[in-house]
């Protein structure tokens, strides 16, 4: 029975600098986190940020250059083994060995976990079935699909019953079924064991849909950290557009109740949008400037990456910036 | 800027059965490694005959025409020629297993391993023991097969023999995948590597052809090549002279093989995590 730590995660400074090709590149600056016991939190940030990398060392797959962090009770550079026995890990690669059998991967893999023959084998049933492999149990992990091969992941990391489970990218080159049920199962199994759940993704929706804690990453560095609705609210505001019949009408407005022009269509963005459009359109009207059109959008997590960075996190997903996160050397 | 959950507050009142990871030791560790290693050899067992094509073309092909050059005497041309098909088998067979590993280290099982609580000493000995139990089954068949052609078979030399080979083969698997864990980004590395080392080493070996009629340099660097005592081992054993000085040479170059595989092998898997 492991005791319960009121903080899973405790991290302070965690720093990590690669040197490549004789440049010398910060990958992760300075990262302090703090996650207590059953949250589910998401680290969003563009490929490069350093999300992986944090993983990685909070993992301890990589040594950190320097700072500290506590991991389920255990330091990662004194007790990586202790670490490693409460954690959960399913990482961006594929877990399962191409030429293996799902059912043996899962029996190894409890095995390494030092849990005996009898109970491997009822937890590996266990898990087949509730992440629906049961029809793929006989065969090789190379004739997977990349849903099923997910599915896998999370239940070779899933074994043991760790009480924190890491997840690097889970869903990246899912389709979208694959994904909604990938997020169902993490979902349901927050809430039927009350696991805690950090994972990383470059994905909006995900962080948003999942997550009740979002902590944006950027250039190495936590940029933010609260919930995902009081990032929104806080940082960006709805986004509403009022559209007018002629240019000038739209500099008059935006001269009223401000806002940015674009030819006949003014655009604010204002905390509680959906209440302030109504008034803007009286207001508007009263002053003689007849709105002809108006749209109001909730904010995204894009805004907010936008409002801390001055960059598209969509943007940067579809451009991915140069590694900044090279390979280490045998470190 | 921290706010915790109210729904972390929630979880707490969850009943959460107890995690139940316990505490290995290296060799519980090591034979795990050693049993997931030698699955898929258990659940497809044709692909251990699939890897004795090389050997028995050799046999096949290079045979006859040892054979014909020789002299024309086919049982005393197999008496030379099969031990060394022996080593070849245990060199080419386990060469290649690093790269399974350097498969593995690409698509994320490897790393998986890692995160695990295992002792990273063990995932590298468990692998490098696993070769054994195909060498071991490659080598009879190879002796087997030879049998019909004339070859005479001393059993207690063949059982010792593949001790021997054994040993050696985990020592060169270990190194194997030493060369995987330093090739991990450059995989074309590894097989440049493979290439350029196994033949050389196989025929400054004397494998093939005797080395006594060839120029001295290839006979100095035949000194030097741990293989060609393995095969003057594999030679004098087969033959049923188990107190030859052959075979000392040839257990001494085995255990050595052995000895610095492993120790670099574990240093390799422990530096690279």
């Amino acid at each position: 029975m492991t005791e319960r730590t009121n903080q899973m995660i405790t991290a302070r400074g965690l720093t990590k600098t690669f040197r490549s090709k004789g440049q010398v590149v910060e990958a992760v600056r300075a990262v302090d986190l703090d996650v207590a016991d059953g949250e589910l939190v998401a680290f969003l940030g563009p490929n490069g940020a350093g999300k992986s990398t944090t993983l990685r060392m909070l993992t301890t797959l990589l040594a950190p250059t320097s700072g500290e962090a506590t991991v389920a009770g255990c330091d990662i550079r004194h007790d990586p083994a202790g670490v490693r026995r409460r954690i959960g890990y399913v990482g961006q690669g594929s877990s399962g060995g191409h030429t293996q059998r799902v059912r043996d991967e899962l029996h190894a893999q409890g095995a390494f976990y030092g849990l005996g023959r009898r109970e491997t084998r009822a937890r590996a049933a266990e898990l087949i079935e509730s992440l629906e492999l049961g029809q793929v149990a006989s065969r090789q992990v190379q004739s997977l699909s990349g849903g099923q091969k997910r599915r896998l992941d999370i239940a070779l990391g899933l074994i043991h019953r760790p009480e924190l489970l890491f997840l690097d990218e889970p869903s990246t080159g899912l389709d979208p079924h694959s994904r909604a049920n990938l997020w169902e199962h993490i979902v349901d199994l927050r809430r039927s064991t009350g696991t805690t759940i950090f994972l990383t993704t470059h994905y909006l929706d995900e962080a948003d849909q999942l997550a009740e804690r979002v902590m944006v990453m950027d250039h190495g560095a936590v940029i933010a950290d609260d919930t995902a609705w009081s990032l929104k609210e806080s940082l960006a505001g709805d986004r509403v557009t009022l559209a007018f019949e002629s240019e000038t009408d739209a500099a008059a407005a935006a001269a009223r109740i401000g806002g940015s022009v674009d030819g006949a269509v003014v655009t604010l963005t204002a905390p509680g949008g959906d209440r302030a459009l109504p008034r803007w359109i009286r207001e508007l009207a009263d002053a003689g400037l007849d709105v002809v059109a108006a749209t109001h959008r909730q904010p995204t997590l894009d805004d907010v990456f936008l409002a801390l960075t001055g960059r598209s996190l969509r943007e940067e997903a579809a451009s991915p910036e140069p590694a900044a996160t090279p390979e280490p050397a045998a470190a | 800027m921290n706010t915790i959950s109210p729904a972390a507050t929630q979880a707490a009142a969850i009943e959460r059965p107890a995690a139940s990871a316990r505490p290995t030791g290296f060799v519980r560790d090591t034979a795990t490694v050693f049993a997931r290693e030698s699955r898929p050899l258990v659940r497809d067992p044709f692909s251990v005959v699939f890897s004795l094509v090389q050997p028995l073309v050799f046999l096949g092909l290079f045979g006859p025409l040892l054979v014909g050059a020789a002299g024309g005497d086919v049982a005393a041309t197999l008496q030379w020629f099969v031990p060394g098909i022996l080593v070849m088998v245990a060199l080419f067979g386990t060469a290649s297993t690093g790269a399974n590993l350097l498969f593995e280290m690409q698509t994320g099982s490897h790393e998986r391993t890692l995160v695990a609580p295992l002792s990273r000493s063990a995932l590298l000995v468990g692998r490098a023991l696993k070769e054994v139990v195909p060498l071991v089954i490659q080598g009879t068949i190879v002796v087997l097969v030879a049998v019909p052609f004339g070859f005479r078979l001393d059993v207690p030399g063949l059982v010792v023999g593949l001790a021997v080979l054994a040993v050696f083969g985990i020592g060169f698997g270990a190194l194997s995948y030493t060369l995987a864990l330093a090739c991990r980004n450059r995989d074309w590395m590894f097989w440049m590597v493979h290439q350029t080392l196994l033949f050389p080493l196989m025929i400054l070996s004397g494998m093939l052809l005797p080395l006594e009629d060839g120029p001295d340099w290839m006979k100095v660097a035949a000194a030097v090549n741990p293989l060609s005592y393995l095969v003057a081992a594999e030679r004098a054993l087969l033959a049923g002279d188990l107190g030859s000085p052959a075979v000392i040479g040839g257990a001494i170059a085995a255990i050595a093989t052995c000895a610095v595989g492993v120790f670099v092998g574990v240093r390799a898997m422990r530096r690279a995590s």
